[in-house]
């Protein structure tokens, strides 16, 4: 499992990047949801997300799943590859698979990695 | 042994069936109307009977054997329904016709109403909603109507377990409500400490299916209830798992305000390609007002020497009509039908066998397969389809291989709070030589799982055709093959 030292993350398996804005699914999530075949980011440049809102679905093979803002800001910038290419979250779900880019953000309450490591190890038996 | 498509199989000029000369005047349709060439296939009748009968042997059915598929209770569905369906006086009729002409239909409809009112305690009834989740969509407008009426339009979010059907929050959403995720406890219960945290003044209530698709009856759901209920909150009752409370428990005696029924489930009409389904909604008392019109009711009351009148009659304060006529009358015979046979002793055994038969090949299974949440089952359980000395298997290599032996597959990956979910409903149609076959291939698959892997990867070995190519057929949708020429952009 891939975890990046630099990044945030939350318990619902996004991952924020303090130094970019950026964010997206977490390795661990691509995982679990197995072949992604279908990728739509909800949000628009410009808009302003909540932590804990739907930025992006996610469809796979097994299941549907949301993204959500894995904290606030201003939306800047919106991965348009991952619609036709959903299998980037599969393949590099960090640096490729960037879902939204937002600035001012505030990021709060996420894990570091070594938290985010742990927690995903309690759910795997 | 691919079997052609009807287009492939088509020859120009083949006919099965010859018109006759037309024995009035042919009508002058618009040109605009009108096009040069329709590509429909051209075959003989004995073309047609053969490429459907080739078709046919590729299908697996309940009539084939045991199909395990978890929360969809594929009970076998008896040829008596059948018959009584076909009746002329319930298949030939239409639904304009003058209700005089139609008593019969709707003194079913209405004894069908009171059956499935005593079999469930609520006070009123809808054979409306055309199948289970739209059942859910129409629970979930009267909560919404209720709470609107009361002068309460601030209720906006809807509470959902983590291990719901799909379908739970995405009647929420259609009905344009929030949906507020509640995740379970170590026993597979909802847990207590988020429900109260999240029940406030702005909860439109519960959807809780009881037994859960984890198979457990929730060990609190007194408490549960009474959590949501004095938030102010209805409690929505998934009907999909009655089969394993007929003639045990009554939903809206421990609380429930409105729950669907599946009659496609619970009752023995066909689904899964058979269909269509069958959801009426069922409401406690404060509800009633907001039910779907029409409903069937007594417009004059009878006599010792004359049936009542029945006809149709609209809740004061109803959210309007769900379904065009009167829902699928077809599938309310064969309810009624089946409800006949059995009575009342014989649907409390059909939970009572649907019981013990899911916790016999629960039982078998135990100790190969893991077990999350084990405990006492009711109608169905989940066992996870992965083992660490097994490497690469998934619950779908397992699900597939289970077709080699001649078993529809279960429920896969769902609920999604289990790993590799392989979810199983024997069902009470089964017996016990069946549930034995079906155990002994799961315990041999598991053995073939560590020692020969490659059987479970490259299954299935035996049908017409092997593993499909999920991703890509999920990544490249073909949706169409055919357009008419002038079909434009």
């Amino acid at each position: 499992m891939n975890i990046p030292t630099n990044l945030k993350y939350t318990k619902t398996d996004e991952w924020f990047d303090p130094a970019t804005g950026a964010m997206g699914l977490s390795d661990y999530a691509q995982g679990q949801l197995s072949d992604i075949v279908f990728v739509e980011i909800v949000v628009s440049t410009g808009e302003t997300v909540a932590p804990g809102k739907p930025i992006a679905s996610v469809e796979s093979v097994k299941a549907a799943a949301e993204t959500y803002a894995s904290v606030g800001g201003k939306v800047v910038a919106v991965n348009e590859d991952l619609s036709g290419n959903p299998e980037i979250l599969n393949t590099d779900p960090y640096v490729k698979g960037w879902m939204v880019k937002v600035e001012g953000a505030q990021a709060s309450g996420l894990m570091d990695a070594a938290a985010y490591t742990k927690y995903c190890e309690e759910r795997v038996h | 042994m691919t079997e052609p498509t009807i287009y492939e199989l088509s020859s120009p000029g083949r006919t099965g069936v010859t018109f006759p000369v037309p024995d009035v005047p042919l009508a002058k349709l618009p040109q605009n109307l009108l096009r040069k060439e329709l590509p429909l296939p051209e075959l003989a009748e004995v073309d047609v009977v053969r490429h459907y009968i080739a078709l046919s042997k590729y299908n697996y059915s309940v009539d084939d054997g045991l199909y395990p598929l978890g929360s969809c209770t594929m009970k076998y569905n008896p040829k008596i329904n059948e018959d009584t369906a076909r009746l002329p006086g319930f298949a030939y009729t239409h639904p304009l016709q003058p209700v005089e002409t139609v008593q019969g239909n709707l003194a079913l409809m209405f004894t069908l109403q009171e059956w499935l009112k005593e079999i469930s305690g609520f006070a009123a009834l809808t054979l409306q909603p055309a199948a289970g989740a739209h059942g859910e969509l129409t629970g979930v407008l009267i909560m919404r109507a209720y709470h609107r009426d009361r002068g309460d339009p601030k209720r906006v979010r809807m509470l959902i377990p983590d291990s719901a059907h799909g379908t739970n929050p995405a009647s929420s959403a259609m009905s344009n409500l929030e949906v507020v995720q509640i995740p379970s406890d170590a026993r597979g219960n909802l847990d207590l400490v988020a429900l109260k945290a999240a029940c406030d003044d702005a909860t439109v209530g519960l959807m809780l299916t009881n037994p859960n698709t984890l198979g457990l009856f929730d060990e609190h759901l007194e408490q549960v209830i009474k959590i949501v209920h004095d938030c102010g909150g209805l409690v929505y009752g998934d009907g999909a798992n009655l089969n394993a409370l007929l003639g045990i428990l009554r939903p809206a005696d421990v609380g429930f305000d409105v729950m669907h029924f599946n009659l496609h489930k619970t009752f023995s009409t066909p689904h899964g390609g058979g269909g269509p389904g069958s959801g009426p909604v069922g409401v406690s008392e404060k509800l009633a007002d907001f039910l779907p019109a029409p409903l069937v009711g007594i417009i004059e009351e009878g006599s010792d020497e004359e049936p009542p009148l029945f006809g149709f009659v609209t809740p004061k304060k109803s959210i309007g009509r769900v379904k065009a006529f009167h829902g699928h009358f077809g599938m309310m015979v064969r309810t009624y039908t089946y409800i006949s046979m059995h009575g009342p002793d014989g649907l409390r055994k059909i939970a009572e066998y649907a019981v013990l038969n899911a916790n016999y090949v629960k039982a078998r299974l135990k100790g190969v397969y893991t077990v999350p949440f084990d405990r006492i089952c009711m109608h169905e359980f989940v066992v996870e389809g992965q083992w660490a000395e097994a490497p690469g298997i998934r619950a779908l290599d397992v699900a597939k291989r289970l077709m080699d032996y001649d078993f529809h597959p279960p429920t896969n990956y769902f609920p999604l709070i289990v790993h590799e979910a392989l979810m199983i409903e024997p069902t009470e149609t089964e017996n016990k030589r069946t549930l034995d076959a079906f155990a002994d291939a799961l315990l041999k698959i598991a053995d073939e799982a560590k020692t020969t892997p490659s059987l479970l990867h490259e299954a299935p070995h035996k049908t017409p055709f092997g593993r499909m190519d999920e991703v890509k057929a999920a990544r490249e949708l073909v949706l169409c093959c055919w357009l008419p020429e002038d079909y434009g952009d």
